[in-house]
């Protein structure tokens, strides 16, 4: 009866894997209702942002239409996006217990999550030091640093959380144990992808059109 | 047992009686037309409210006669009612009647209230038709600024009678609130922008109270918010005129005695950085950074809590900070009893007029 | 708590508290905590009322007394009311729905330690310099410019335990989605699981607001960034918003649970079951949508505007409606009912008249332009404390009198119960009546001291009395529970006798597995439906078998230690605006999110199978052989 030592065949492995078991339908739940609370937590930030856009102590300071550059921002968007679709063939071959291609594209979905986050501290870094943009620098660029960091702190936990798991199964395969863990893993990746779709639009897009 | 019910409900009534406070200070004493408006709204909230409480006490009282368990048997088990729509479509509907009954003044008030177009009215000359007063709130002290008069004063604020005031607010380092009870509801100073809203003073209500109201502050602003107090004098409108021309005439009187000319010097000497003594409003807002002391002899309290007396006045200059902790005068000063003396007789001889 | 726990040693027994991942267990520790704190919010409220006793009182000076009232309104509200709800709901929720445990048993004892690590940090500023000073509600433009560390404590003491609120509130609605026996539908759900399952839906979308303003205000305080600096562009009314976006459903959060318990207690002691069931849970449902709709209300003198006012104030009278429907069902829930007077039914019978006096001053306020006399006056004071004690206070201590035999198997002394109560209610009443005429006089709230002269002598006076017999009240219900832990009789499944729903069903306290095996549910009041067809046990809907138990952990415990470690850290860092930071502080802060990250690594990696109970064991013990 032992969760780990159930044997599968992809003819016997449930179409539902992470559902499929009791706490794997309370993790489903629980999880969504996580990510519930998240949004919340990103309106919150979005909501600051857009009142503190562009208030800055005096004319000196950057503005949103003069520090933004869409094609660094552009490239980190269809990265994001790319890995949310290779995330997705992970799941695809999880249901199908492909244990070893779901790896491979999880662990592709952590290569594209780890060069966005590199583009993201270029893209901070250059803001520090090309227009003294700093987090103490404004409200405007408080506003800012937190909630793009913020975003970019949960693709940084993401990234740990997924290696953690391929790692963690590599020797023993898939099971109804760690099927939903690889869910739920894979639901954050696209709940940072969508909140990314907002940052593009309200923070990049809304800013260098005024 | 009913003795005690009787007794009780006496005292209840006596003590309710006693409750509607002094006349300078309490919102149940209204003494202009905002107060009045609010306090009329407090009357009928409360009617409404008390017809619900009586209804639900009435209720309550026959549940627990009729119902209890030594009434009703011991083994007696009750015809479980799983509910009734009639009875609870009536408690739905009559409260939302009651509710709004109390909406409608509500939402009236609230615009009548908040409406102050007034502030920007001009007669054909182009000057205002109404007094407005620049409030800024600072820590436990306030300063308020006739910006069509070229004046300025602190703690206390002098109006005149049976007109609107209009009032834009704002603070300067924290959050404060500006109320007046006897005259109408509070408004927040806040850093970040401007208030405005109108009061208005009774002639009649201001003679009850003798012409001098209290005025708080509101909103928590550190360790002495509680004596953040300032008055307001409310004056028939031939006198507040005279006053005013009084302080834009104000002429600082060289010291009559020795001991006033030797306050003057140590207050040249140490206070004037901070301090002005002269009531225009031409330095900005920014660089007035402690009370306008023009008017000082005719203050009605030191700091705006204590009484007027010399001796508070030394106790202040030599310990504002046991008085109000926190304020940003400073704690303790050493001073001579002698330049104590001087310095209050300097004080004391600033009037605008006699 | 029987024999074997006796016979277990004083050690074993703190691990197995330190590590339980029980919801009983869990509930034993809120109620501990909880209530260590209340006694403490307790304390510091007597310190108020003696300090304004009498005008120009001396007996704390005005920063101390500043820090104090801070400390009482963040305590009672985030380390008393809400733990202490927790409590009950952790106790009494899964039994009552049919559940062996939580949906995450591990979350649960986390969100406990967080909330206790949480209280602890908070609580030790009276040690490090000083407590927060500028209210519950800490506005951004005083908090900033607070001295010292006390509102560094106060963001990331309430932060931490915050985090623990918000994992019990996702808990506590995955429970009760997932965790229900069959045949318990959501419409026969006890409308105490109901009262959960909205203010923990409540929880999850008030608390995350909440965690962002304090973030930022630690971040404005102690990182240098700029949020709230109007110098620098920032705006402190963002604070107001969102403080209140949380604020006023954290007041539903504790109401909700409160009319849950009363719509408990009200039904067994009147031998009949609840009026308008359905009206009740859609009145529960109603108030908890409108309680997002309404925060402004706290602001109507903030200067939002006309428009923004009169909406907010149309907003705030519909929730008497609702409000007003559960009133009138608790009526007529007892109106040709059996009532039999006892100690949680005489708080129920408290709690009426005290709860509609206090919600119809919520409805005065309501009136915009009325508010702005109101507002941050004693008036307020005195309506919060009707709704605060008259509902959640009485509520609890109902609930502690209630619950007391189901949580601990023995049943507290009814005589001091009503010692406490007389005590209790004649002294609330007399703290908190005469402060509605201390508002309406001119008094302003969140005084240090008052002057002489302006009429606010007497009423204040007897103010602080009547918080001496409230003082009395609970020290009465101290011994009591002094009392009743010595006493050595145990009580049976049902020690009310009339219980409904599912928990009098169960020994007292119920075994750790709780059922062994899971009720079928036939219909709302599943116990009084059984016991009115002369059943003595529920319907099982399984055969006998193996029970699958979450296993112990300690890991929780330090998961939250590293987050407390981490706080001092972030304190005392190099970037802080006290200016008393230290190189040493990164590297607390480092170490401390490490333990927590760590911790957290561990817990995902090793696997957590938990353990199977043999159905023998199963039998053995309903044959008697052992409790607990």
């Amino acid at each position: 009866m032992n969760l780990l030592d159930q044997k599968f065949t992809p003819q016997t492995w449930p179409e539902h894997p992470e559902t499929a078991t009791h706490e794997g339908k309370n993790k489903f739940i629980g999880f969504w209702l996580f990510l519930a609370g998240e949004t919340v937590l990103f309106a919150s930030l979005f909501a600051t942002y857009l009142a503190l856009k562009d208030s800055v102590p005096n004319s000196e300071h950057a503005l949103a239409a003069d520090i933004y550059s869409l094609e660094l921002v552009f490239i980190m968007t269809a990265i994001l996006l790319t890995s949310s679709l290779t995330s997705v063939y992970a799941i695809y071959h999880m249901r199908n217990y492909n244990f070893k291609q779901m790896q491979l594209w999880f662990f592709i979905t952590v290569l594209l999550g780890a060069s966005f986050l590199a583009l993201e501290i270029y893209e901070f870094n250059h803001y520090v030091h090309h227009y003294n943009f700093t987090f103490s620098s404004s409200a405007f660029s408080s506003a800012y640093y937190t909630l793009v960091g913020t975003h970019g702190a949960h693709v940084c936990f993401g990234l740990g959380w997924i290696l953690a798991l391929i790692f963690r199964n590599q020797k023993r395969g898939l099971n109804l144990y760690n099927a939903p863990k690889y869910y739920v893993a894979s639901l954050y990746w696209h709940f940072i992808d969508v909140v990314w779709v907002f940052i593009f639009t309200v923070v990049y897009l809304m800013g260098i059109l005024g | 047992m009913k003795k005690w019910c009787l007794f009780l409900s006496l005292l209840i009534v006596a003590l309710i009686l006693t409750a509607c406070g002094e006349p300078f200070l309490s919102t149940m004493k209204p003494a202009g037309e905002v107060a009045e408006k609010q306090f009329d709204l407090l009357l009928l909230s409360t009617g409404i409210m008390v017809l619900v409480v009586v209804v639900v006490v009435i209720i309550y009282l026959i549940v627990l006669i009729r119902f209890r368990r030594k009434r009703v048997g011991e083994d007696k088990i009750p015809k479980q009612i799983e509910g009734s729509h009639k009875l609870e479509f009536i408690w739905t509907v009559i409260p939302i009647v009651l509710l709004l009954i109390l909406a409608v003044p509500t939402l009236l008030q609230t615009f009548e209230l908040g409406n102050v177009s007034g502030k920007e009215k001009v007669d054909k000359d182009g000057n205002r038709e109404n007094l407005v007063v620049n409030v800024r709130a600072n820590l436990y002290w306030w300063e308020f600024e006739y910006p069509d008069l070229g004046i300025v004063t602190s703690q206390d604020l002098v109006v005149p009678t049976d007109e609107r005031v209009y009032f834009n607010l704002i603070a300067s380092d924290v959050k404060h609130s500006f109320w007046v009870p006897a005259a109408g509801g509070k408004m927040d100073t806040n850093t970040d922008n401007e208030n405005y809203f109108y009061l208005q003073f009774d002639s009649e209500k201001a003679d009850e109270a003798g012409n001098l109201f209290y005025g708080k502050c509101a909103e928590l602003c550190g360790p002495s918010h509680a004596y953040m107090d300032f008055k307001v004098k409310a004056v028939p409108r031939s006198e507040f005129d005279e006053w005013v021309k009084a302080m834009q005439n104000f002429e600082e009187t060289e010291p009559t005695t020795a001991v006033a000319q030797q306050g003057k010097e140590i207050f040249e000497n140490s206070c004037i950085g901070c301090h002005a003594v002269t009531p225009d409003n031409s330095t900005p807002a920014n660089a007035r950074i402690a009370p306008n002391l023009a008017d000082f002899g005719n203050r009605t309290t030191v700091a705006g809590i204590l009484p007027y007396t010399k001796e508070n006045i030394k106790k202040w200059i030599q310990n504002p900070g046991d008085i109000k902790p926190g304020n940003l005068m400073y704690d303790s000063e050493n001073f001579s009893d002698e330049e104590l003396d001087a310095l209050a007789e300097y004080l004391m001889s600033l009037k605008a007029q006699n | 708590m029987s024999s074997i726990a006796v016979k277990k040693g004083f050690a074993s027994t703190v691990w197995e508290y330190l590590t339980t991942v029980d919801h009983k267990k869990i509930a034993h520790l809120y109620l501990g905590a909880g209530g260590f704190f209340f006694l403490l919010g307790g304390i510091e409220a007597m310190f108020i009322r003696i300090q304004l006793m009498k005008p120009q009182n001396n007996f704390v000076n005005e920063q101390l007394f500043n820090e104090i009232m801070t400390m009482h309104g963040t305590t009672m509200i985030f380390l008393a009311a809400m733990p202490l709800l927790f409590a009950f709901m952790n106790a009494v929720v899964p039994l009552q729905i049919g559940a062996r445990d939580v949906a995450f048993p591990f979350l649960n004892a986390l969100g406990f330690w967080l909330f206790f690590w949480g209280g602890i940090f908070l609580n030790l500023s009276w040690f490090l310099g000083g407590a927060p000073d500028a209210g519950w509600t800490s506005y951004a433009s005083l908090s900033l410019r607070s001295e010292g560390h006390g509102i560094d404590f106060y963001t990331l003491g309430i932060q931490i335990s915050g985090f623990g609120t918000l994992m019990s509130g996702i808990n506590f609605l995955a429970t009760i989605i997932t965790m229900r026996a069959p045949g318990m539908s959501f419409m026969r759900m006890p409308l105490f699981t109901w009262t959960t399952f909205i203010a923990s839906s409540l929880i999850l979308m008030a608390f995350p607001p909440l965690t962002i303003s304090i973030f930022f205000l630690m971040f404005d305080r102690l990182f240098g960034s700029a949020f709230f600096d109007v110098t620098m562009g920032g705006n402190t009314i963002i604070w107001e918003h969102f403080f209140w976006i949380f604020g006023h459903p954290e007041v539903y959060i504790l109401i909700l649970p409160a009319f849950g318990i009363f719509s408990e207690i009200i039904p067994t002691f009147s031998r009949k079951r609840l009026f308008g069931y359905s009206s009740m849970v859609f009145a529960t449902i109603l108030i908890g949508f409108l309680g997002f709709m309404v925060w402004a209300h706290h602001m109507f003198t903030t200067g939002l505007g006309n428009v923004a006012n009169a909406i907010f104030a149309v907003a705030t009278m519909a929730i008497a409606v609702p409000t007003g429907i559960k009133i009138f069902n608790w009526l007529f829930t007892m109106w040709g009912g059996s009532i039999k007077i006892s100690v949680p039914m005489l708080y129920a019978l408290g709690f009426i008249p005290s709860f509609v006096m206090g919600g119809v001053t919520g409805v005065m306020q309501a009136a915009a332009p009325l508010d702005y006399q109101l507002h941050d006056t004693y008036f307020i004071v005195a309506h919060f404390h009707y709704v605060i004690i008259g509902g959640v206070v009485f509520a609890i201590l109902a609930a502690t009198h209630f619950y007391w035999p189901k949580m601990f198997g023995k049943m507290l002394s009814e005589k001091l119960g009503y010692v406490t109560f007389a005590f209790f209610f004649v002294g609330f009443h007399m703290t908190f009546f005469v402060q509605h005429f201390l508002g309406l006089m001119g008094m302003p709230r969140r005084v240090a001291t008052f002057l002489p002269n302006q009429g606010f002598d007497l009423y204040n006076f007897i103010s602080s009395m009547g918080a001496f017999f409230m003082a009395i009240g609970v020290i009465v219900l101290l011994v009591n529970v002094v009392v009743t832990s010595l006493k050595k009789e145990r009580v049976g499944n049902d020690p009310w006798q009339d219980g409904r729903t599912m928990e009098w069903a169960l020994s007292s306290p119920p075994v750790y597995y709780n059922f062994k095996q899971i009720p079928l549910v036939r219909g709302q009041d599943t116990w009084w439906i059984e016991k009115m067809e002369g059943k003595d046990e529920l319907t099982p809907s399984e055969p006998l078998q193996d029970i699958h138990m979450p296993n112990n952990s300690i890991i929780p415990f330090f998961i939250a230690l590293g987050l407390f470690i981490a706080a001092f850290g972030a304190m005392y860092n190099p970037l802080n605006s006290v200016g008393d930071g230290h190189p040493m502080g990164t590297v607390v802060l480092i170490l401390g999110l490490a333990l927590m990250f760590g911790s957290m690594l561990v817990r995902s990696i090793r696997d957590d199978l938990g353990y199977y109970i043999p159905k023998e064991d199963i039998e053995n013990d309903a044959k008697g052989g052992k409790v607990s």
